[in-house]
């Protein structure tokens, strides 16, 4: 196949195999085959797309012309790449993962799950591929749409509420700033299509150039900066595998993608760099690293405490944006990749734990490491991520960043992450000391009682083990990612 | 030999009103129906063949009985007015399908004849105003549409809605009697009647007689303004949407405040525009102010109303807001949106009225407190409803964004990017009530009154997915709404006569 038409079959497989899957929905086993199948199939495409990429060709795919300069298109660049391959891969291994675990915990609506994970995936795919800010913006708001009933799964009072939260903020912050935003640069440039250098060079002032950054930081909704970052502990009522999938990966990714791709093909890093706008990103950015992670050291909820975890990791994507330097750019897009393995590590760790022991406090935890040897091993690897500590491909992330910041001499940049690893460290190495070292509350407690040697089903423990192999792998073979994000910025 | 396509203004007036008459003469609902179901379908063949004729060779000047204008009565058509014929017949084609069930189980067996007679006869009205070039003539239409709709609104089964057929009556009065004096004030000042003819002598008069022009705009402009529903004159509104039999609601919704708005859009850019200027009064400031009132505090209402038709009624005049804000704007940006949501909003609303009115048809309620997991119930029409108000809020790739792009970009050239932030937030309010209904329909437990219910037969359940279709397609392909909208706001902007 050429490179034009895997890009239309990566963008068209999620969307047929939800069709799929909803035909299917009543008999599980053929239904859980589709999906299998269509996340392999869509990992598998855009695998075979990373030769092509890496060679320099840039298919694109033009489906209509909304309004003059507005047309929903696709092309594909490295970034968008980087992006598609982290979300498939995980989908295939969080495919998996959620077989288990909704049937070990018996949990309703099975059907309309699964095809609202594959329109999720397809919303994704498209963000990552749009080849312009309108064709992004509308997989962004498909995407705040297709996770709501992933969200309110639960559909009790709590669920629902948590669902509010969640749209109102997502789609509130960008229908107010983000979309302003977007019509904003469009009557400034003219045009709204992804450039490699910017759009916007010598088009706006100074004064204009914060105010678009201003609105885009926050209007994408979905980055989670702070004070826009309460929908993301609210959307915890999901289930694991959601919040693992799309809270750890997919939906706050694509916020950062975003962020990411705005700043490199939009405004460009030259002109905002030249327009001297580095240092109050850093300050928003950086400021919301340390305090999303002082909130995290008190939280006692395993779930909440990653969900704020994942605000100040966010935030570190950020802050490579923020430091407007090549390499800690570089460091951003390798980030995404490294934080979504380890993330989705520790939520597939914590949902581990529930299936097995119905347990969801840190302080309950005690001991927990000899009961579950594997899901806490993997734990420790993630957490080792979050950390930034090598061997883990969240070293990477973190070493480029860092990189950035002493070559452009940010020394606040400097600061916050030196700081922000101390707390992280904080608030991971404690439950690893409780996991492994601590004696058990209740002795032999729950878990003797479901066999398995308190680990819980296979296909949980299997996806874990994978993700936290990969985990370590990015770190020694970091080849793909590290390619696609140097391709980004133009480097070889 | 006659040439039926040079007498295709006149028929589309003709043909239905014959109908009308006809249909009075029936004392059989099916008859009644058959006949108006031809008469429905054929309109919009006539308005596309005479929209293509008018974008392909100019606008086309009919005159009845062979007088020259502006002695004899002027029909003329150019694409402003050949799209809004398009709209309001093809909304009654799309309706009279749906009617077939819904009128059999709203109202008594023996009204299904007179149902047709008077829909028939205010289609009649709503296409003359809209095809005359005289300004009396559309006076005369006018009256044609609202006496009709009067008896239509009465014909709810709610005992209230005789008042609000009353309501309506008194407002609707009034705000004829206005439109008819501001006629005669400048009747009195140029001596004509003729829409061209007025634009031409407007000028002239207005430099004799200033105060007397001003004092006929001015009633004009309020007069129209009751029939489209601007805020404030909008109290007769949503009584009479909720009131009205569904069939009833959808139409006036999607066609007879959209007809309306047509006539302003002609009085201001045809005849004022080009003749004094909007600079003879601060009419454009006033309709901006009054438009963002609109939005907001409709909207507002429209949060808390737990009545489908009353909700979505409030949302038509917040609606209506976004029309006049564009016309109020009156760059050739915002008039694009203004014009195309006249198109849009007939998708999205009478979309909704018309999932709504699937739903009085099988549960008998419209009230939210009763419609708990509706969406389990019924699953096709409460998808075509979510589509239509996904369209509703403005999102990407529905037709509700691309009215919102053009308004946006209207008023940030404009000069005004206070307003294009206060019409992309305005969003929200739309996102909370319509949020609301989705998620009692779709998440909450279903209610045990609701067993049994299902999908409408494919008569109902037809046109409600063809206008959800619609909701997706031309928000991803506009070049026949949106593209033939730039054309008019291009000839309206530029000042050119029509």
């Amino acid at each position: 196949m050429t490179a034009t038409e895997l890009l239309t079959t990566a963008l068209v497989l999620p969307f047929a195999g939800a069709g799929v899957i909803a035909v299917l929905a009543r008999f599980p086993n053929p239904r859980e085959t589709a999906t299998l199948l269509t996340a392999s199939l869509l990992c598998l495409a855009v695998l075979c797309l990373a030769d092509p990429v890496l060679a320099g060709a840039r298919p694109a795919l033009r489906l209509a012309q909304v309004a003059p300069g507005l047309a929903v298109a696709f092309a594909l660049e490295p970034l968008g790449l980087l992006f598609a391959l982290v979300a498939s891969v995980l989908w295939l291994v969080t495919s998996v993962y959620s077989i288990g675990y909704m049937r070990a915990n018996r949990e309703p609506r099975q059907g309309g799950y699964a095809v609202f994970f594959a329109l999720a995936i397809g919303s994704t795919i498209g963000a990552a591929f749009a080849a312009n800010l309108f064709t992004l913006f509308l997989f962004y708001e498909l995407l705040t749409v297709v996770t709501y009933p992933l969200v309110t799964h639960k559909r009790d009072a709590a669920a629902l509420r948590g669902g509010r939260v969640y749209l109102l903020m997502l789609l509130g912050s960008s229908l107010v700033l983000f979309l302003p935003a977007i019509i904003g640069i469009w009557v400034l440039a003219g045009t709204l299509d992804f450039t490699p250098g910017g759009i916007l060079a010598g088009k706006a002032s100074p004064a204009m150039l914060s105010l678009l950054v201003l609105m885009i930081l926050f209007g994408v909704g979905k980055a989670a900066l702070m004070p826009l970052h309460f929908w993301l502990p609210a959307a915890m009522v999901a289930p694991t595998p959601v919040s693992a999938l799309l809270h750890a990966v997919a939906v706050v990714k694509t916020g950062v993608f975003c962020l990411v791709k705005i700043a490199v093909m939009i405004f460009g890093i030259e002109t905002l760099a030249a327009a001297g706008q580095s240092g109050w990103m850093t300050w928003v950015a950086g400021g919301t690293v340390i305090v999303a992670s002082l909130v995290a050291l008190r939280q006692d909820n395993l779930k909440r405490m990653l969900a704020y975890s994942t605000v100040s990791q966010l935030a570190y994507i950020v802050l490579g944006v923020a430091i407007l330097a090549p390499i800690s750019l570089v460091g951003a897009a390798v980030h995404i990749a490294g934080h979504a393995v380890s993330k989705i590590t520790l939520f597939f760790a914590a949902g581990s734990i529930y299936t097995a022991h119905h347990l969801t406090e840190i302080s309950e935890l005690n001991g927990i490491g000899r009961r579950m040897p594997w899901t806490m091993g993997a734990f420790a690897i993630g957490a080792l991520g979050m950390i930034g500590l090598p061997p883990t491909a969240g070293f990477l992330g973190k070493w480029f960043i860092l990189s950035g910041a002493m070559q452009t001499a940010n020394w606040l940049a400097v600061g916050v992450i030196v700081v922000s690893t101390m707390l992280n460290a904080g608030y991971f190495l404690p439950i690893l000391y409780r996991a492994f070292f601590l004696p058990d509350a209740d002795g032999a407690g729950h878990g003797a009682v479901r066999g398995h040697g308190g680990e819980a089903p296979w296909p949980i423990v299997l996806s874990l083990v994978v993700t936290a192999s990969v985990t370590l792998g990015l770190f020694f073979v970091p080849g793909l990612p590290l390619a696609l994000a140097k391709l980004m910025v133009g480097g070889s | 030999m006659i040439d039926p396509l040079a007498h295709l203004p006149v028929l589309l007036v003709v043909v239905p009103l014959l109908a009308a008459v006809f249909a009075g003469f029936l004392r059989n609902g099916t008859v009644a129906f058959a006949l108006s179901l031809i008469v429905n379908w054929a309109l919009p063949a006539m308005a596309i063949v005479l929209l293509a004729q008018v974008l392909s060779t100019g606008p086309v000047s009919y005159h009845i009985g062979g007088w020259e204008p502006p002695w004899g009565i002027e029909y003329r058509v150019d694409a402003l007015n050949g799209f809004v014929l398009v709209l309001v017949s093809v909304v009654g084609a799309l309706i009279m399908p749906f009617a077939w069930r819904s009128v059999r189980r709203e109202l008594e067996p023996d009204r299904h004849a007179w149902f047709y007679c008077m829909y028939l006869l205010c289609l009649t009205g709503l296409l003359g105003m809209v095809v005359t070039g005289d300004a009396f003539n559309a006076f005369v239409f006018m009256e044609i549409s609202s006496l009709s709709t009067y008896v239509l609104i009465a014909l709810g089964r709610d005992r209230r809605a005789l008042l609000a057929a009353f309501q309506y009556l008194i407002m609707g009065t009034i705000g004829a009697t206005f439109y008819v004096i501001g006629i005669g004030l400048l009747y009195l000042a140029t001596g004509t009647l003729n829409m061209m003819d007025l634009a031409g002598r407007l000028g002239d008069a207005a430099a004799v007689q200033p105060r007397t022009v001003v004092t006929g705009l001015a009633f004009l402009v309020v007069g129209i303004s009751l029939k489209l529903a601007l805020f404030p004159l909008s109290a007769w509104l949503p009584a009479a949407y909720a009131f009205a039999p569904s069939v009833v609601t959808i139409f006036l919704a999607a066609t007879a405040t959209k007809v309306a708005i047509y006539l302003l859009i002609r009085l201001l850019f045809s005849i004022v525009g080009p003749s004094v200027g909007f600079a003879v009064s601060p009419v454009a400031e006033m309709i901006i102010g009054l438009s963002l009132i609109a939005i907001y505090v409709a909207s507002l209402i429209a949060v808390f109303r737990l009545d489908l038709k009353r909700m979505l009624a409030y949302s038509s005049l917040a609606q209506i807001g976004y029309i006049t804000m564009g016309i109020g704007i009156a760059n050739q940006a915002a008039l694009t949106g203004g014009i195309v949501h006249l198109v849009n909003h007939a998708i999205t609303k009478a979309g909704l009225f018309m999932a709504v009115g699937c739903i009085v048809c099988r549960t008998g309620t419209a009230s939210l407190t009763e419609l708990a997991g509706i969406g389990r119930r019924m699953p096709l029409t409460m998808a075509a409803f979510t589509i239509a108000g996904l369209g509703l809020i403005g999102a990407p790739g529905t037709v509700g964004f691309i009215s919102k792009w053009y308004l946006v970009i209207g008023a940030l050239k404009d000069g005004a990017p206070w307003l294009a932030f206060v019409i992309a937030s305005s969003s929200l309010l739309t996102m909370a009530y319509i949020g609301h209904v989705l998620e009692v329909a779709w998440f909450r437990p279903t209610a045990l009154a609701l067993a049994g219910v299902n999908d409408p037969p494919l008569s109902m359940l037809l046109p409600l997915l063809a206008l959800a279709g619609a909701t997706i397609w031309f928000g991803l392909d506009t070049s026949w709404t949106a593209g033939i909208a730039s054309r008019i706001a291009d000839g309206l902007v530029g000042g050119a006569a029509p």
